[in-house]
């Protein structure tokens, strides 16, 4: 009961979490990458000291490369991301960077590649939040007291709104102070987040309907107290294991994974924390407020 | 119950024999020199994607604007060929080509994709495929624009035939072979060119209809030869008699035996990624493939005990499996892949979680551990079904629509969802029930317990029942 009796707290959290991540994405927007956007990226790894960056980027500037963006790679090597560039402007980079630099990946994408992924992320994601949207509405298919299904759906979409874009933000951060940008992955962490947090308020709110059927508590409010109670051992017992792997991921997986592992961790657990923590009090505030609503009437 | 224990003791062999499968294919493939040939198991290694094997990837556009909609399949399919040769010419390893057709994300484009493990030199790879030439026979027009001349920057008129000439069906795809011949009269080198049985038929209908005309032979775009057509040709043989010095006819009938490609096409993306890169990709999946499994393991154990023990077996049982529908299927891993192998670990134990769940749920009301066990997972089916299909929805869609690497992705994590479900059914009863616990006493509630209360199942006044009937 811990957690409904002090509701507002938990609310009052979850939304200044969405609103301040909501903030920081307006601040500092997302910065697109090549692979949406189209251009070159290479990485280049030194043998020996690594020069430092203004010595590459002066280097580089007789080249006539247009703007590049420059960033270390560990502690040997560097990035240098710029438009999009042929085979032999690429092969004369490593050429003007001497014999001490070896190229360790490189990546030219057309612009019509981008512009295809950015259309095949926006039909993803709509497809999935529509998947998603269908499976809500038909696991609320069975009208229910004293609060009616379609409530239990808006909220349910409302705590993945929150799912979301909590992570979001975090990755907007971390992308602004580490120079990290937009890649494939990222939509597919926010479409893996969509997937895995749905099913665990899916699976609160079933709890508390089971709950009202049955009958045994006196109030909703308590109702929905102790179906908490029943599940939460479940929700913290799944999400950890998910969390522990997430974990494993993010401190000893490839380099590539690494944001993407941290998205899904924070999605994971926000996803846990929500349907804990925020659907199930604004379920009984929606409810609350309905009754106030019927008193008033009554008068 | 000793048909359960049997069924329980053959899954547990098979789970063995399949994890020994995956080890011993993965040893006699890593025994292996470069230059041996697979045999037996070691036929089915990991596939790994470029970005954990190293070597290139290279998207190419295929330019279809004046091929008719209903030869689009043709043309690409036949496009492939003709780069497959051409990198097998090369003698890459396991090269992929792969057609990506247009659709609702990409209208009209029709991409073919190139992978090359381990190629670095990007530019020697491009340069190979490159060079092969298209070809295509164009007729008159019969109602030509007049032809637009264009005087270039360095002074040269150029004359574009594009208008004078329509394009035919006859193209590089009906080459069967190509040599060098020498013109009886003049002893200037010519270039012979030999269609197969379809190209021949082609080329007697174009010949025919045009007799009198002038058929062009369009080579990478541009007018190689202008024959004028005296009569029908039969047996498929034509000739491009430009004028070759022997090298540059020497150097076109290399290029047209290595296939020439019905279609122009343009490179519009590459991505090279180096060995070095690669290998510490793959180890640090790995590393973390195995911290993560060693870490649920023991959580596990630690938080539901016995069950969870259990839960490990069947856990290994569905490790197992998956890296051997990886090797059979086999599914290209990339970091991404691994990545999705790891989180579906994690949601694999999802199932057992709430099946022990209700399980203790049962202890607590008072059932016995068996039919505890029994209606447990009646009960939690419907929850482990409903919190998987969220999960399975997102897969499809990434998979359906995803590019290579959200599709690595997609497809690893699908499959995991989908075993994981099963395996936590079918293997962790089955191993619950072999156990056969039919006492219940403190140690039994102890070891059906989780995190710190034990699952208090039968309580004290009903186990004082129990002995008072004995």
């Amino acid at each position: 009961m811990f957690i409904i009796n002090h509701k507002k707290i938990f609310v009052t959290i979850s939304a200044v979490l969405v609103s301040l991540s909501i903030i920081v994405l307006i601040i500092f927007g997302l910065r697109l990458g090549i692979d949406f956007k189209g251009g070159s990226l290479l990485e280049i790894n030194f043998t020996n000291q690594k020069p430092s960056q203004q010595v590459i980027q002066k280097e580089l500037s007789s080249l006539k490369l247009g703007d590049i963006v420059l960033q270390p790679v560990g502690n040997t090597g560097y990035s240098i991301k710029s438009r999009n560039i042929t085979d032999t402007e690429r092969a004369s980079i490593l050429k003007t960077l001497g014999s001490d630099a070896t190229q360790t990946s490189f990546t030219a994408i057309g612009p019509s590649v981008g512009a295809e992924l950015v259309r095949k992320s926006i039909i993803s994601f709509i497809l999935v939040v529509l998947g998603i949207i269908l499976w809500i509405a038909y696991s609320f298919r069975k009208a229910s007291r004293p609060v009616s299904s379609w409530k239990y759906g808006i909220i349910a979409i409302l705590a993945l709104i929150h799912d979301v874009t909590i992570p979001v933000g975090i990755f907007t951060v971390i992308s602004h102070f580490m120079g990290v940008d937009v890649n494939t992955l990222f939509v597919v962490a926010i479409l893996t987040i969509l997937g895995l947090s749905v099913s665990d308020t899916i699976v609160v709110f079933d709890r508390i309907r089971e709950n009202i059927r049955i009958g045994h508590f006196k109030s909703f409010e308590e109702t929905v107290g102790q179906s908490i109670n029943q599940v939460y051992v479940r929700s913290l017992a799944t999400s950890s294991t998910v969390m522990i792997v997430l974990l494993a991921l993010i401190f000893f997986g490839p380099t590539s994974t690494k944001i993407f592992a941290i998205m899904l961790a924070a999605g994971m657990f926000f996803g846990t924390y929500s349907s804990l923590f925020l659907a199930s009090p604004i379920l009984v505030m929606v409810k609350n407020h309905q009754d106030r609503k019927k008193l008033k009437a009554k008068k | 119950m000793l048909k359960t224990r049997i069924t329980a003791l053959i899954i547990l062999l098979l789970g063995v024999g399949i994890g020994f499968f995956v080890y011993k294919s993965q040893i006699d493939y890593l025994k292996l020199t470069p230059k041996e040939a697979p045999t037996g198991i070691a036929k089915f290694p990991f596939r790994l994607g470029l970005d954990l094997s190293g070597g290139t990837h290279l998207v190419y556009k295929a330019d279809l604007s004046h091929v008719p909609a209903t030869d689009v399949k043709d043309s690409m399919s036949s496009l492939r060929d003709v780069i497959e040769r051409r990198i097998n010419l090369f003698g890459v390893s396991e090269p992929s080509i792969q057609i990506q057709k247009g659709g609702i994300s990409n209208p009209g484009e029709e991409r073919l994709i190139v992978d090359l493990p381990g190629v670095t030199e990007v530019a020697q790879a491009i340069k190979v495929i490159g060079e092969t030439p298209t070809l295509d026979f164009r007729t008159e027009n019969p109602n030509p624009k007049t032809a637009t001349a264009t005087v270039g920057k360095n002074g040269v008129a150029n004359l574009n035939l594009d208008n004078q000439y329509v394009r035919t069906e006859l193209t590089g795809r009906y080459l069967k072979k190509a040599s060098l011949e020498f013109d009886p009269n003049t002893g200037s080198p010519i270039v012979g060119l030999e269609f197969n049985l379809e190209g021949a038929k082609l080329f007697q209908q174009l010949t025919k209809a045009n007799v009198g005309k002038t058929i062009a032979i369009f080579l990478d775009g541009a007018p190689i030869s202008v024959p004028k057509v005296n009569e029908e040709i039969t047996g498929g043989k034509a000739q491009i008699s430009g004028n070759f010095t022997p090298e540059e006819a020497k150097i076109l009938v290399g290029r047209l035996n290595s296939g020439a490609l019905p279609v122009p096409i343009h490179l519009v993306s590459t991505q090279t990624i180096g060995p070095s890169l690669g290998t510490k990709a793959t180890s640090a999946g790995v590393m973390a493939a195995i911290i993560g499994f060693i870490a649920i393991a023991i959580f596990l154990i630690i938080w539901y005990r016995l069950p969870g023990l259990i839960a490990d077996i069947a856990l290994l049982i569905y490790v197992a499996i998956m890296l051997a529908v990886f090797k059979l299927m086999p599914v290209t891993l990339t970091a991404a892949g691994i990545a999705g192998f790891i989180i579906s670990i994690g949601i694999a134990v999802d199932a057992n979680v709430l099946i022990f769940e209700r399980v203790k749920e049962e202890m607590r009301k008072g059932s016995k551990v068996k039919e505890a066990i029994h209606h447990g997972f009646r009960r939690a089916w419907p929850s482990v079904r409903d919190s998987n299909i969220s999960s399975i929805i997102t897969a499809v869609i990434l998979f359906w629509f995803g590019t290579t690497l959200i599709q690595g992705f997609a497809l690893v994590f699908l499959i995991g969802v989908i075993i994981s479900m099963v395996s936590a059914i079918f293997i962790t009863r089955l191993l619950l029930y072999t156990l056969n616990i039919k006492r219940t006493n403190k140690l039994v509630s102890f070891l059906f317990g989780s995190g710190l209360s034990s699952a208090k199942s039968v309580t004290a006044t009903e186990e004082a029942k129990q002995a008072n009937l004995k």
